[in-house]
């Protein structure tokens, strides 16, 4: 039987008819066929990803002025400009208010409606499907409903003063704006945590749940010992996908508050449009894009290292 | 095995040149060159009327000029329009020809990003150029050049609903008063306040302002003599006497006699939902089917006076454009003296021999001869243009958050105020 020789020894047997056929070797050919197939990715990656994110790095050292065109180079004066200008107490609130706010709310609300929903009664088909279909509705018109709902004469306020009760004005309010937008991006999104944290539930051994019982452990017991650590790797995932989304919510902010009142709602990713695309300053926008940069990339990281102490893997 | 390689590596291959070639497709070569150029002209109106008019003298100016492929009117909503005009600049992707608010008019007249049209428009023939009347040239003036024409000057009028005054049993109409020198800005607000007391829709409505776009309240506080900053741009004006006496009227009209909607409630004049509403005269066209009978007056007068109030508009070239020369020539024709009586039906015109009641009654049919003269050559003739400034996003920015503690009930409006010129005096400055 003849030996199966490795393609390294193939490629480089001597009687090839041509010098192309020699230069083409086997191994060569896998590796050109694998570098064509990540290359649109690699294309992509690098063109939409990599050059924007380094020319906005090169863009917050420097000052630009868009309409006449001129960029000097500025050193760290956008960063100072950052430090020092007096919306950034109120736009480091509202991030991290909208930030806690929004984690809290939304993984809590959806892991509460997964175990609702985890039940086997009727109907719960039904609300499964309700609470997911706010996920695939357009965004914009999502919000722009919402818009029209918590003006101060609009649907909300109309439905409370039907039963006897003054809603607040909502959008305009300090406090009551930065709950609607809150409240508004949860109930968008809410929907795909459940269906997640669903699907973790399901996967929950029902033999682990039933010794437990027998072992004496009540509902809330085996929930929180056993239920508990074992969807704590989708926890970890839900929580870093809301976190890093919740510092990238734009639009929401955009249609219903434009950052009001009083940047009680500006956030920092909607501080960096108004900077770079309102006041045309994109050299102290591309600071501000810089620094979000930054604190995603921390606290992914910060999670990532964090996980093996709370999050259990079987294997 | 090699054939399923090859497969492979074409499909690859196929896979990157769907990726390269619309990228390819995005190069902003003017690789059609003279022959066959395509202009843009960037402008906030979609009203389709408007639109047609502006095509049908594209469609006029090719059949003379065969190397103009094409001309395309780009809507930019007015909400986000000079965001998305600078970002279009900044994206190298500029426009040949753009629409410019005139808060914006120093930014991009002093910045270089518009060219001088005099030399086009002069020696275009029968242009006549000295018919420009210099008050609308003024502020797109730098060193004796034109850098935008101003096609509109539209000055604010305070619009009426006869059927729903008359609804509140006010039985003197603005126009009464007018003619009897009693159109004050007190008598407004009372007749808003009797209109919110006695019918359930709203008394007035400043429009465009809805709390956020400030700017519209110079139309108010003009009649108190009061402005944003001073001349030169350099001091702010927000905190003087005679603007807190014109921001507390404003604020006792919202919040003690509901003369105004309140922060967060929307009523439309146009859709019948208020009594009065204080616009420009460009927005009458969307009186074209009004359910109800109608008046326009000029703004009332304040303590200090009548004040009339005028938003404008101009059309620059941009400088980055690919065809600055064609696109000039196009402005040159688009704003000729005929072109302008026909844009005169929507835009009030800056040429002198056409700001007279015949001619604009001509454009303007919904107008009577008195209205046209009362608002708006009169309006043209003594109004002053909106607030502007070389910093005006900032700036706009800065007063729109400073002012928000205002529009609550109970609000300390000098308080609020000062903190205003605090928070855009290093802005204005730069």
């Amino acid at each position: 039987m003849e030996k199966i020789r490795p393609a390294r020894e193939r490629a480089s047997t001597p009687h090839r008819p041509s010098g192309s056929r020699r230069f083409w070797t086997l191994r060569r050919r896998d590796t050109f066929s694998g570098w064509l197939f990540v290359l649109p990715q690699t294309l992509g990656f690098l063109a939409f990803v990599l050059y924007p994110l380094i020319a906005v790095v090169y863009s917050s050292f420097h000052t630009s002025n868009v309409l006449s065109g001129v960029t000097k180079y500025a050193g760290t004066k956008n960063y100072s400009q950052l430090v020092h200008d007096p919306a950034t107490p109120s736009v480091a609130r509202a991030t991290v208010l909208f930030c806690i706010a929004l984690v809290v709310i939304n993984i809590g609300l959806a892991l509460l409606l997964a175990v609702l929903l985890n039940q086997r009664l009727r109907g719960t088909t039904v609300f499964r499907t309700l609470f997911f279909s706010p996920v695939v509705v357009s965004l914009v018109a999502w919000t722009i409903t919402w818009n029209f709902l918590l003006q101060n004469n609009g649907g909300i306020n109309s439905m409370l003063h039907a039963v006897g009760v003054d809603g607040p004005n909502w959008l305009r309010g300090d406090n009551s704006a930065l709950v609607s937008v809150v409240i508004v991006q949860v109930f968008k999104n809410v929907g795909l945590n459940m269906v997640l944290f669903l699907a973790a539930l399901q996967g929950v051994p029902r033999s682990l749940l039933e010794a437990a019982a027998i072992d004496g452990a009540g509902p809330w017991r085996r929930f929180r010992s056993v239920v508990l650590p074992m969807i704590s790797p989708t926890t970890l995932l839900t929580t870093i996908v809301t976190i890093s989304g919740s510092l990238q919510v734009f639009a929401q902010i955009q249609i219903l508050t434009e950052g009001g009142p009083s940047n009680r709602t500006n956030v920092l990713v909607y501080f960096f449009y108004q900077q770079a695309f309102d006041n045309h300053d994109f050299g102290y926008g591309s600071a501000v894009a810089v620094v979000l940069f930054a604190i995603i990339l921390v606290l992914t990281l910060v999670q990532w290292r964090l996980r093996k102490k709370w999050v259990f893997y079987e294997s | 095995m090699r054939t399923r390689r090859l497969r492979l590596a074409s499909l690859a291959l196929s896979a990157v040149s769907l990726l390269v070639v619309p990228l390819a497709g995005c190069s902003n070569g003017s690789g059609s060159g003279d022959s066959n150029v395509s202009l843009r002209m960037t402008v906030w109106s979609n009203d389709t009327s408007q639109t047609a008019l502006f095509n049908s003298i594209a469609a006029d100016y090719r059949k003379t000029h065969p190397d103009i492929a094409s001309i395309s009117f780009d809507y930019l909503p007015i909400d986000n329009y000079t965001t998305a005009l600078t970002t279009q600049i900044a994206g190298s992707n500029p426009p040949d020809m753009a629409w410019v608010l005139e808060r914006d008019a120093p930014d991009f007249v002093s910045s270089g990003a518009l060219t001088d049209l005099g030399p086009t428009l002069k020696k275009t023939a029968g242009y006549q150029y000295d018919d420009l009347a210099p008050a609308a040239t003024k502020l797109w003036t730098q060193g004796g050049d034109l850098y935008a024409y101003p096609f509109s000057t539209s000055p604010f009028g305070m619009f009426y609903n006869k059927d729903l005054l008359a609804k509140a049993g006010v039985t003197r109409t603005p126009d009464q008063l007018v003619a009897d020198h009693q159109w004050t800005w007190q008598n407004a607000e009372k007749m808003a306040a009797q209109v919110a007391a006695h019918t359930d829709k709203q008394g007035l409505v400043i429009r465009d302002w809805d709390y956020k776009t400030w700017i519209e309240l110079a139309a108010l506080w003009r009649g108190w003599g009061a402005d944003a900053w001073s001349a030169d741009g350099k001091t702010c004006e927000f905190d003087s006497p005679k603007m807190q006496q014109a921001m507390t009227f404003l604020h006792d009209a919202i919040f003690k006699d509901k003369a105004l909607p309140g922060p967060g409630e929307t009523a439309d004049f146009f859709a019948g939902e208020s009594a009065l509403t204080i616009t420009q005269i460009s927005r009458a066209t969307l009186l074209a089917d009004h359910p109800f009978t109608w008046g326009i007056v000029p703004l009332p007068a304040g303590p200090a006076g009548a004040s009339q109030v005028i938003g404008q508009a101009g059309i620059g070239v941009m400088t980055k454009g690919s065809h600055k020369q064609q696109a000039a020539d196009f402005v040159a024709y688009f704003t000729d003296a005929a072109n302008s009586a026909k844009l005169a039906r929507y835009f009030p015109p800056a040429r002198d021999s056409q700001l007279t009641t015949a001619t604009l009654a001509k454009a303007n049919p919904m107008f009577t001869p008195q209205q046209l003269q009362n608002v708006v050559i009169d309006g043209i003739k003594t109004g002053s243009v909106l607030p502007s400034h070389q910093n005006s996003a900032k700036i706009a920015n800065l007063v729109q958050n400073a002012l928000d503690p205002m529009w609550k009930s109970g609000a300390n409006v000098g308080s609020v105020l000062a903190g205003v010129c605090k928070a855009i005096a290093p802005a204005l400055s730069q």
